[in-house]
């Protein structure tokens, strides 16, 4: 019923809303701004009913308020507030109060006194705590005025006895975010009773509602973030509330003490029924490992989190979580992982072949056993064997943190990382193995790890697979029988999963030349040399074989004792892999070719230094060149475009800079070339159809423009104005071209409303970067701007063509760093000549396996299209999910595209292909009045688009009629 | 005094044959009905003329609890409730509905077919016993009668495993069963809320022991499984109890799919593939992982797992087997139990050439997981069954030290009686409740508060009103309580001066009373009247009268103790 209810509520807003819309629009034309307080308070002097009052409120909180005339409406709302005996439209007034006093632009002390006052002569629980809230908007709008924040806190301690807990937990709220700082402390003097927040909000932690328990938990956190420095008592308090009875109330315990911890790491507290002392960041450590088994799973979590920040606990602390004594029938066990450490140690492998391995072996003192250790025993040991695999995931992440801080710890959690491997949910796998990848240069793994840790080679998921290669690409391993057996799982990898080949072999590269002297000895078997006999020389173009000398040559970079042991045949292949793999294979010191190789390397280094400079002088160049003749000017600039576009092929590091440089000037080229056609001396009405290549160069500006602001990361704000500023004059030379086609002026009136508000909006959202566009387009622009706004179209043509001849060339500053946002689709391989069949009306699904690089918020932005060759086009959201992170800046989308279509003769390609979609209103903040999806005012000048940034792929399919 | 009686019947200091006995707030219910693995006589069944010799069961009991569905806690159910006799309800939850009966039917097939075994109970008893069960949820409180209700909590263990709560008013009793507390491969871990019972029951198979992690064993498992199917040898699994055959499968289900094994997977034919099609009907009752991809797979849809034929024993080629349970006696237990050399039927002796392997997949929690689970619960004391009692004994010296609450392991048939004292939820009038909040300050939790009252005890309800309600719902007429009291001071004043005295000290002594000094010479605090008359024969003693009512007993033996002390000297 309720549902129903909300349904046909939203429905009437959705009508309502369409009205309003329709009303504003006609209005702009004669009314600049509309008396909003006005036709409010007429509103509500028509409500007849609660009922009708509500409603006009709500139709009213979908429009914003301008700062000017906020004060207006909240008078207004007052004066009805006074009047009104309905709770819930009181509620509802208070709530837009608040609203109110967050606009920006206006000052909400004004309305302080008399949110205070109605609250004093408030009976209704709901309507208070709302008007609290009100209150803490007024007070978070106005941080530098103590008095009033004093005020705030005394009206929120007085009603802190109130008996509803809505009520409690907003006073709470309140302190929280207001309740002063130590600093005001001084002001003593003055008379104003400082309270000490801190000790009325730790009162509430015994309150009966566990709700306001809560809250005064997060009030005390919230003074902590506003940097306040809580007591060190409150951390008895704060243990107290460890064994509460409601999740949420531990939960946000937990994180309050670890604060407190943080705060105070080195003061000692007592430890209860003994005489010993602790510090206090060891005993919260213990506290806090105790939470990892917490009935809720969310206290679990939490805690495991916050186990991972706490770097300053002792080591003996630390190493206890990964312990829990074992025992069985009351003799002291060793756990697997000692046994499989001793039988390392002696030099025995481990077989599994002994009866009674882990037989117990000493007896224990029943006394001395304690189950239940107050410490933080086992921590670890549980969270990792959680039931929730959110618990094991967190778990793992702590672990990563606290192993990057202590080596020895590092070393300890090995063994449960590498059991993580097995875990049951693939994410958690995931996890564990990029958490050891991160902690690999901490470590040595035993053989009998590296043994397990291989054993996921064989696991059927890539992700698991590639995440594996890269941690054994940062490993170390310890014994030469190590390293024989990665390149064995490697190899059998190869040969299980032929995709992973260059994933391999990267890896192999790393591990030739982190363990040079390990694959010495190795080298003959690797190449099955024989002393005395000639043996059969390889395939060259078997992968296993490559992998093997990938592994080779990059241990003999370093060891130049190894090409010794190389036979002729192993020399030719070397030469050959020199030059079809260059990114694997080092330049090697053989005997026979010393100085072609060594000339390479040193060069790389300085090289980059005078391509940067390049860079520079010709934009300076071209930006100096303004007042050239136009001939030359136009041919500067190609051949400005043309050698950036090659330094960027050349360099990669500054492709991305190369690139926003030359699409830049490109536009201004193409604007050039627009305003040097013939067409602007003819006389109109002569060149209907010529004036093709001006509009066309107008509309690739736009998207040159578009391209330029969404497609890199990195770019400034700086540099989002001259973009901006580039796509106004690209619209500006659209004005004109259509003004010069189209006879008539009706349609011109809606052209120039629309150009004349685009400048409006460009002037209110670069209002700071006015100063450094002097001299430019929109700089005279805006001086005409009365001018503009009341003559004729006509004239304001004639204006714009003038002025944007006049313009001048804008300098582009060069953003610090700059990337291209590019994809690479890896599958489909579009070389399949075997067509995927599928019966027509049904789907069928296509896997689309894609590299991403400097995309930002993937998730939203990227699509996939898909073009039939009868021209449909179909978009696809990826689901969030579909997209992994493999590092920074670098993501990878694997996901499923479903193809669908009629029947087709034969088979056909259809082109599949990955779009960035933009929204031009995202980079604009929004306005505090608009939540939640509400309409926004600036929905007409909200452009939405996509831009291809990636090759396409074909894929052949084959959609069957479907049999009878 | 109330009480809560506990009785084992069977699993008292011993493993198997479950069955326990509790009363409670005058109600009596059954906890699980097992059967005993190691007797073939009388002693496999409960004792249930302890019960009742004579009378019928259904009298007596309220209700019987089964926890889940192995037969060392539901053996004995149709022998109890068809054969002895029992016709009230049964509870335990759907999934231990569903496989209970293969179980039994299994059972009763290998006593009376195997080991033909005469007066046993026939497949019908099965299906009436299973017509008297009430099949509960998850969570899902269950009125057995109006005093009476039962909860069921998640205990791991097997698929439907569950602890139960009784509960009778505000006295209630949690019994763990069978519970398992950390998760695995198709099951949760069990979980209960801070209930406080007076009691828990909890099984301690494990008291002593703390296991290893359960990575390490099942890493070890299928690094052994993987290595000798690698070799392209046959691995044979023995595994005991149903549900931790599932809980191999999956594991094997999952590695042979992650890793891309080919090797075919053979389980016994007979109860686990009767089982494993309820377990892929109740996937509530398992884990996070199989619940989250059921809607993709079917976890217990095994691809690689197939049942075995004996058709296929000689197949060349690797391949993975799981039988049941190797019984005594049986080639199987003789090969587990280490012999190399067997003899065979007509004189063969065969070598035993097949490695042998001991891994335990145990689901029951370890000693440390059973304090957890007290920890989680917080009851008033500690009751332990379904283990050995040297064990037993450990574990309960543990948690009377950690949890300082009473501990009790009673062996079969021995009574435990456990005081309790519930607390008796008395209602009070709202009139009264407002009237002593304008009254005084807002209540504390820390400090008790004095309230006056008449509590009215009818039917078994108690209500706590205002003494003028009372008098008027009784029909009762007012009497007025006046305690007098005369105090002898020495004072050789006037009558009047020494009133005025006693006035001035009460003054100065009671600030927030309200003392007046009355025009005839008396003087009130409050209610209270205090007259000051000359002693008839020494006119050098004054006589205070000092007359109080019920009501203000307190402030009236505090004022006559005051003036007792006599007045200051100093003053005037």
């Amino acid at each position: 019923m309720a549902a129903h209810l909300k349904k046909r509520v939203y429905e009437e807003f959705t009508k309502v809303v369409q009205q309003q819309q329709e009303e504003i629009a006609t209005k702009k034309l004669r009314l600049t701004k509309p008396s909003k307080s006005a036709a409010l308070h007429i509103d509500l002097c028509k409500a007849t009913s609660p009922a009708d009052a509500l409603q006009y409120l709500l139709q009213f909180a979908r429009k914003p308020v301008e700062a000017e005339s906020v004060e207006g409406v909240v008078r207004i709302l007052l004066e009805h507030y006074y009047k009104e005996n309905d709770p819930s439209v009181r509620l509802k007034i208070a709530s837009l109060l608040g609203l109110l006093s967050k606009t920006a632009g206006f000052s909400p002390d004004c309305i302080m006194d008399d949110a205070i006052n109605i609250l004093q002569n408030e009976k209704s629980h709901q309507v208070l705590a709302q008007l609290l809230d009100t209150l803490l908007a007024i007070g978070t709008k106005l941080p530098e005025n103590q008095a009033i924040q004093i005020r705030l806190v005394d009206v929120a301690c007085k009603h802190l006895t109130d008996t509803s807990h809505g009520v409690r937990n907003k006073c709470l709220q309140l302190l929280g975010n207001l309740g002063s700082l130590e600093k005001s402390v001084t002001k003593d003097g003055e008379g104003l009773a400082v309270r000490d927040v801190q000790k009325i909000i730790g009162d509430y932690f015994s309150d009966q509602d566990p709700r306001v328990r809560t809250a005064a938990i997060k009030a005390m956190l919230q003074l902590h973030e506003r940097g306040l420095k809580l007591h060190q008592a409150i951390y008895n308090q704060a243990c107290k509330l460890l064994s509460d009875d409601y999740e949420q109330v531990r939960s946000a315990a937990v994180q309050l003490i670890w604060v407190v911890s943080q705060l105070y790491p080195e003061s000692i507290v007592p430890i209860p029924s003994s005489n010993e002392e602790i510090r206090l960041v060891d005993d919260a450590f213990g506290k806090i490992c105790h939470m990892v088994s917490d009935g809720s799973w969310v206290v679990r979590v939490q805690a495991a989190k916050l186990l991972g920040s706490m770097e300053q606990v002792s080591s003996h602390f630390l190493e206890q979580t990964l312990d829990k004594k074992l025992m069985s029938d009351l003799r002291r066990k060793r756990t697997a992982h000692e046994r499989a450490k001793e039988l390392y140690s002696s030099g025995e492998f481990s077989s599994g072949r002994k009866w009674g391995d882990d037989a117990p072996k000493e007896e224990i003192d029943t006394g001395a056993v304690n189950l239940i250790e107050s410490g933080a025993c086992g921590a670890f040991v549980h969270g990792l064997e959680d039931e929730m695999y959110e618990v094991r995931i967190a778990a793992v992440e702590a672990l990563c943190m606290l192993a990057q801080s202590s080596p020895s710890f590092a070393e300890k959690c090995l063994d449960f990382l590498v059991d993580m491997f097995n875990d049951e949910i693939e994410e958690v796998r995931l996890q564990s193995i990029h958490t050891m990848r991160k902690i690999s240069n901490n470590i040595t793994l035993r053989e009998d790890q590296l043994d397990t840790v291989l054993a996921v080679l064989e696991d059927s998921s890539r992700d698991i697979r590639e995440a594996l290669h890269e941690l054994l690409c940062c490993t170390n391993v310890s014994t030469k029988e190590g390293i024989h057996l990665a390149l064995v799982e490697l190899l059998k990898n190869l040969t299980k999963y032929p995709t992973d080949r260059d994933s391999i072999w990267k890896c192999l590269k790393f591990l030739g030349s982190r363990h040079p002297t390990l694959v010495l000895p190795l080298v003959p078997e690797l190449l099955s040399t024989h002393p005395f006999f000639d043996t059969a020389e390889p395939d060259m173009d078997d992968p296993a074989y490559i992998a093997v000398l990938v592994l080779i040559f990059n241990a003999a970079k370093t060891c130049p004792t190894m090409p010794a042991l190389f036979s002729d045949h192993t020399f030719r292949h070397y030469a050959y892999l020199r030059d079809s793999l260059s990114h694997l294979v080092p330049a090697l010191r053989l005997p026979g070719r010393k100085l072609v190789s060594s000339a390479v390397s040193p060069s790389i280094a300085p090289h980059e230094d005078p391509s940067h400079q390049f860079l520079q002088q010709s934009l300076e160049r071209v930006y100096s060149l303004q007042h050239l003749d136009p001939q030359g000017t136009q041919e500067l600039l190609e051949f400005t475009i043309r050698d950036l576009q090659r330094l960027g092929e050349l360099q990669s590091e500054l492709a991305g800079v190369a690139d926003f440089s030359a699409t830049y000037l490109r536009c201004q080229l193409l604007l050039i070339k627009a305003l040097q056609e013939k067409l602007w001396n003819v006389a109109a009405p002569l060149y209907l159809k010529q004036s093709d290549l001006a509009s066309a160069a107008a509309k690739q500006i736009m998207e040159e423009t578009y391209k330029m602001e969404f497609m890199y990361s990195g770019v400034e704000n700086k540099q989002v104005v001259i973009i901006h500023h580039m796509r106004l004059q690209a619209k500006a030379l659209q004005l004109i071209v259509t003004a010069r086609t189209t006879r008539g002026v009706d349609p011109l009136f809606g052209m120039c409303e629309k150009f004349l508000q685009e400048v409006d909006f460009f002037q209110r959202c670069f209002i700071a970067d006015l100063p450094h566009l002097q001299d430019s387009f929109v700089d005279k622009l805006l001086d005409l701007m009365p001018r503009l706004m009341t003559s004729k179209p006509v004239e304001v043509v004639k204006i714009l063509q003038t002025m944007l001849r006049q313009s001048t060339f804008l300098h582009l500053p060069l953003p610090e760093q700059i990337h291209k946002a590019s994809a690479t689709i890896i599958e489909p391989a579009g070389e399949s000549d075997n067509p995927l069949r599928f019966t027509s009306g049904l789907v069928v699904a296509l896997d689309v396996d894609a590299t991403l690089e400097h995309v930002q918020d993937p998730q939203s932005t990227v699509k996939v299209q898909v073009l039939y060759p009868d021209g449909q086009a179909q978009m696809i959201h990826p689901k969030p999910a579909d997209f992994r992170n493999p590092g920074p800046g670098r993501h990878r989308l694997i996901t499923q595209v479903y193809l669908s279509h009629t029947a087709w003769t034969e088979p056909c390609q259809v082109e599949v292909r990955l779009l960035l979609a933009y929204n031009s209103n995202s980079r604009i903040p929004k306005s505090p009045w608009i939540e939640g999806g509400e309409v926004s005012p600036q929905v007409e000048t909200s452009i939405e688009g996509t831009i291809p940034f990636s090759k396409s792929v074909k894929v052949y399919i084959m959609p069957k009629p479907a049999r009878r | 005094m109330p009480e809560i009686r506990v009785t084992p019947l069977g699993a008292g200091q011993d493993v198997g044959r479950s069955c326990i006995l509790v009363s409670i707030a005058g109600k009596n219910v059954m906890l699980d009905c097992g059967m005993h693995m190691g007797f073939n006589d009388d002693r496999r069944f409960p004792d249930f003329s302890y019960i009742t010799r004579n009378g019928r069961l259904t009298d007596f009991l309220d209700c019987v609890i089964i926890s889940h569905f192995h037969l060392d806690h539901c053996g004995a159910l149709p022998y109890f409730s068809e054969m002895v006799g029992y016709d009230g309800p049964i509870y335990m939850t759907h999934p231990t509905q569903a496989i209970c009966p293969i179980l039994l039917e299994d059972y009763r097939k290998i006593a009376v077919d195997k080991k033909g075994e005469a007066n046993f109970f026939t497949s019908q008893m099965i299906k009436d016993c299973m017509k008297k069960v009430v099949a509960v949820h998850l969570h899902q409180t269950v009125q057995v009668d109006d005093e009476l209700e039962i909860k069921a909590y998640y205990a791991g263990h097997v698929l439907g495993a569950a602890m139960f709560q009784i509960k009778v008013g505000s006295e209630s009793v949690v019994y763990t069963g069978d519970y398992n507390m950390t998760p695995d491969r198709h099951l949760g871990a069990a979980w209960i809320d801070k209930c406080r019972p007076n009691l828990l029951i909890t099984e301690s198979t494990y008291a002593t022991t703390i296991r290893d992690s359960k990575r390490c064993r099942e890493r070890d498992f299928l690094k052994k499984v993987h290595e000798a199917v690698e070799r392209g040898g046959k691995v044979l699994i023995p595994v005991f109890a149903l549900g931790r055959a599932q809980e191999l499968c999956i594991l094997l289900e999952t590695f042979w799919e992650r890793m891309n094994l080919k090797a075919p997977i053979y389980f016994s034919t007979g109860l686990t593939e009767k089982a494993n099609h309820y377990y892929k009907l109740f996937i509530t009752w398992t884990n996070q992982k199989i619940r989250k991809t059921f809607v993709q797979r079917n976890m217990f849809e095994f691809k690689h797992i197939k049942a075995f034929d004996r058709a296929f024993a000689d197949n060349p080629g690797p391949m993975v087997i799981m039988p049941g349970y190797c019984v005594q006696g049986t080639v199987g237990h003789k090969i587990l139990s280490g012999q190399r050399k067997l003899e065979m039927e007509g004189r063969q002796v065969l070598e035993v050439k097949m490695q042998v392997e001991y891994m335990s997949f145990s689901a029951h929690a370890d000693a440390k997981g059973i304090m957890q689970l007290v920890g989680q619960a917080e009851p008033e004391s500690v009751l332990l069954v379904h283990g050995e009692a040297k064990k037993m004994e450990f574990l309960k010296q543990k948690i009377e030290q950690e949890f300082r609450v009473n501990c009790y392991m009673p062996a079969n048939g021995e009574t435990v009686t456990l005081p309790t004292s519930p607390s008796i939820p008395v209602g009070i009038s709202l009139g009264l409740l407002k009237r002593e909040m304008a009254q005084g300050l807002l209540p504390d939790a820390k400090k008790p508060r004095l309230l006056h009252g008449t509590l009215i005890m009818k039917d078994s309800n108690f209500r706590l009103v205002s003494s003028e309600q009372a008098l008027k719902e009784l029909g009762l007429a007012e009497h007025q309580l006046r305690f007098t009291c005369r105090v002898h001071l020495h004072d050789p004043r006037k009558e009047q001066e020494t009133a005025m005295r006693v006035y001035s000290h009460l003054k100065s002594v009671l600030k927030d009373h309200c003392v007046q000094h009355l025009p005839d010479g008396s003087v009130t605090v409050e209610s209270i009247l205090i007259q000051a008359a000359a002693h008839s024969e020494d006119p050098g003693t004054k006589v205070l009268l000092v007359s109080w009512t019920y009501q203000d007993e307190e402030l009236g033996s505090y004022l006559t103790s005051l003036l007792k002390k006599g007045l200051p000297q100093a003053s005037s």
